[in-house]
């Protein structure tokens, strides 16, 4: 036994609750592709897309058509097998960390009792890096069998990124996990009820967040992309369906990662002052929520320029690092004490 | 046919590059001195750990600052196809010819002073006689042919410069494009007929 499963319902619920949660997620990703071009395009003071549909609201239909309409082509140094599967192997990865977002707790719908999330694992946080260590080979493979130059750089700064602030942002987590005495993501959310974490967990709460910048390959930290240099990154050989996947799961990504740090910093679908709404509000409360942080990275994406690579690295060794360090440190002294 | 220069004519090949003569002693190399003019920096003690944390921290929400109050603001976009940029009263654009406004006669006399003004040598002139029943403009002589080759100029607007009669002048359309090169060889009844009003003017001290 691995792990057990908090609460645990028929198989057909099972079924039906995993193919409502994967499209939403999938009809959540246009969205924010649309909701970045129209934002950096606001905050660059320009209108962003504006032509297809009212208000450029069909871009990301025609951006997805024209790319699975373009031709699967594939360097002749590539290594065809890894090439095809690189992407999907990010794409799973990406919706399967989707699936341990809590949107609410258990409901009864129509007499059933339904948990509103994927699956309730008891071993939350470590499934999600379990997947974030997967997601690295589809930046990984991707990157060296497309036989290009730059790919390999892009998945070799991707590699050592990942794996560096991967430890931050566990550590960041630690403190939460000791304060919530559980590692249940729907039990951090109950633990949450007299006081969101973000308020104890200020510091944990920053050092995730920067470091999940650096874990999505986003700006200031998309050096696995870094367009001026490398041209595209990892994904500079990839063209049509393919490099939609990796484009789609490096938005699912920032939508996981809002929705993390939804769930463990702001409190799930807890609205603040004792408010409580009837239980179908909880998925609108934790997708407002999500929001909130998707238009953080946006923000940030049109603020910060990209760092150096010795800075990241040494940001995320020398600084990230001692810092989670101390911060798990202090909560759990202030936890041995407080009990 | 400009006259051609001739070349300079070729050097033999045992001709050595003349050199200065190298003094008996060798040449000593002395190192430079600046002087007065050594600007020396002062730069701010490195910052600390506590120190450039919190420095860092407070510039980069003085960005987010900065471009949060971009968003505010109105877009600076001008949606070409829809709105226009308007243009300044001396913009160089397509060219006119023009008439008489009393008599409707053209001011061209066709001396083709415009095409020898031309660098870019895109205007044709061929001029004809004015007769008593055929009379098209007001001087001698008139243009029987004025072409420009708008794929050629430079919009530089000598012509206008050139012209005794204030004939042609720059006018304000740039929506010159086209499909095929040779719809750009304008001519002079393209040139007289009255422009699609389709440039806006730009306002007195906009």
């Amino acid at each position: 036994m691995i792990a057990t499963v908090g609460y645990y319902e028929e198989w057909w619920i099972q079924v039906l609750k995993a193919i409502v949660i994967f499209a939403v997620g999938l009809q959540l990703v246009p969205v924010v592709v649309l909701a970045e071009r129209k934002l950096l395009g606001r905050f660059q003071a320009r209108y962003g897309p504006n032509r297809i549909g009212p208000y450029g609201a069909l871009q990301p239909l025609a951006d997805i058509l024209k790319l699975l309409t373009k031709e699967q082509f594939r360097p002749s140094t590539s290594v065809g097998f890894l090439f095809a599967l690189a992407p999907l192997i990010s794409i799973v990865t990406a919706v399967a960390a989707f699936a341990i977002i809590p949107f609410g707790n258990v409901q009864n719908i129509f007499g059933t009792p339904v948990g509103l999330y994927g699956v309730d694992v008891s071993i939350g946080p470590l499934y999600l890096f379990a997947f974030g260590a997967i997601a690295f080979y589809g930046i990984m493979l991707g990157g060296w069998s497309s036989g290009s130059k730059y790919s390999f750089l892009g998945a070799m700064r991707g590699a050592a990124q990942l794996i560096s602030y991967e430890v931050a942002q566990g550590l960041a987590l630690v403190g939460v996990i000791m304060t919530a005495q559980t590692l249940s993501l729907t039990g951090i959310v109950e633990a949450q009820k007299g006081m969101w974490f973000i308020v104890p967990q200020l510091f944990g709460f920053l050092i995730f967040l920067t470091a999940s910048f650096a874990e999505t390959n986003r700006a200031p930290f998309d050096l696995t992309e870094a367009d001026a240099e490398l041209v595209g990154g990892y994904n500079t050989e990839y063209g049509g369906g393919r490099f939609a996947s990796y484009y789609f799961a490096e938005y699912l990504n920032v939508l996981v990662v809002s929705g993390i740090v939804t769930t463990v910093f702001l409190g799930g679908w807890l609205l603040p002052f004792g408010i409580h709404p009837p239980g179908w509000v909880d998925p609108f409360v934790v997708l407002f929520k999500m929001s909130l942080f998707t238009f953080l990275f946006i923000w940030v994406r049109a603020t910060l320029p990209r760092l150096r690579y010795d800075q990241l690295m040494s940001f995320g060794w020398k600084v990230l690092l001692p810092l989670a360090t101390l911060n798990a440190l202090v909560t759990a002294v202030l936890v041995v004490v407080t009990h | 046919m400009p006259e051609e220069t001739p070349l300079p004519a070729p050097l033999p090949p045992d001709a050595a590059p003349q050199l200065p003569p190298v003094p008996a002693g060798g040449v000593t190399v002395t190192a430079w001195s600046p002087g007065e003019d050594v600007i020396e920096v002062q730069r701010t003690p490195a910052p600390g750990p506590a120190r450039g944390t919190w420095r860092t921290f407070r510039e980069t929400a003085r960005g987010l600052a900065t471009t949060f109050g971009r968003m505010l603001e109105k877009p600076v976009t001008i949606e070409y196809p829809e709105e226009k940029t308007p243009v300044y009263p001396r913009f160089r654009g397509r060219h006119k010819l023009h008439r008489f406004e009393d008599t409707g006669l053209e001011k061209c006399v066709g001396c083709s002073l415009c095409a020898a003004a031309c660098p870019a040598d895109c205007i044709r002139v061929v001029a004809a006689e004015n007769t008593p029943e055929h009379r098209v403009s007001a001087g001698e002589r008139y243009a029987a042919v004025y072409e420009i080759n708008l794929s050629r100029c430079i919009f530089c607007g000598y012509c206008e410069v050139a012209c005794p009669f204030d004939a042609i002048t720059m006018g304000h359309d740039y929506e010159l494009s086209d499909y095929d090169r040779t719809d750009l060889i304008f001519t002079k009844e393209m040139l007289l007929a009255e422009p699609l009003e389709r440039t806006p003017l730009r306002n007195e001290g906009e």
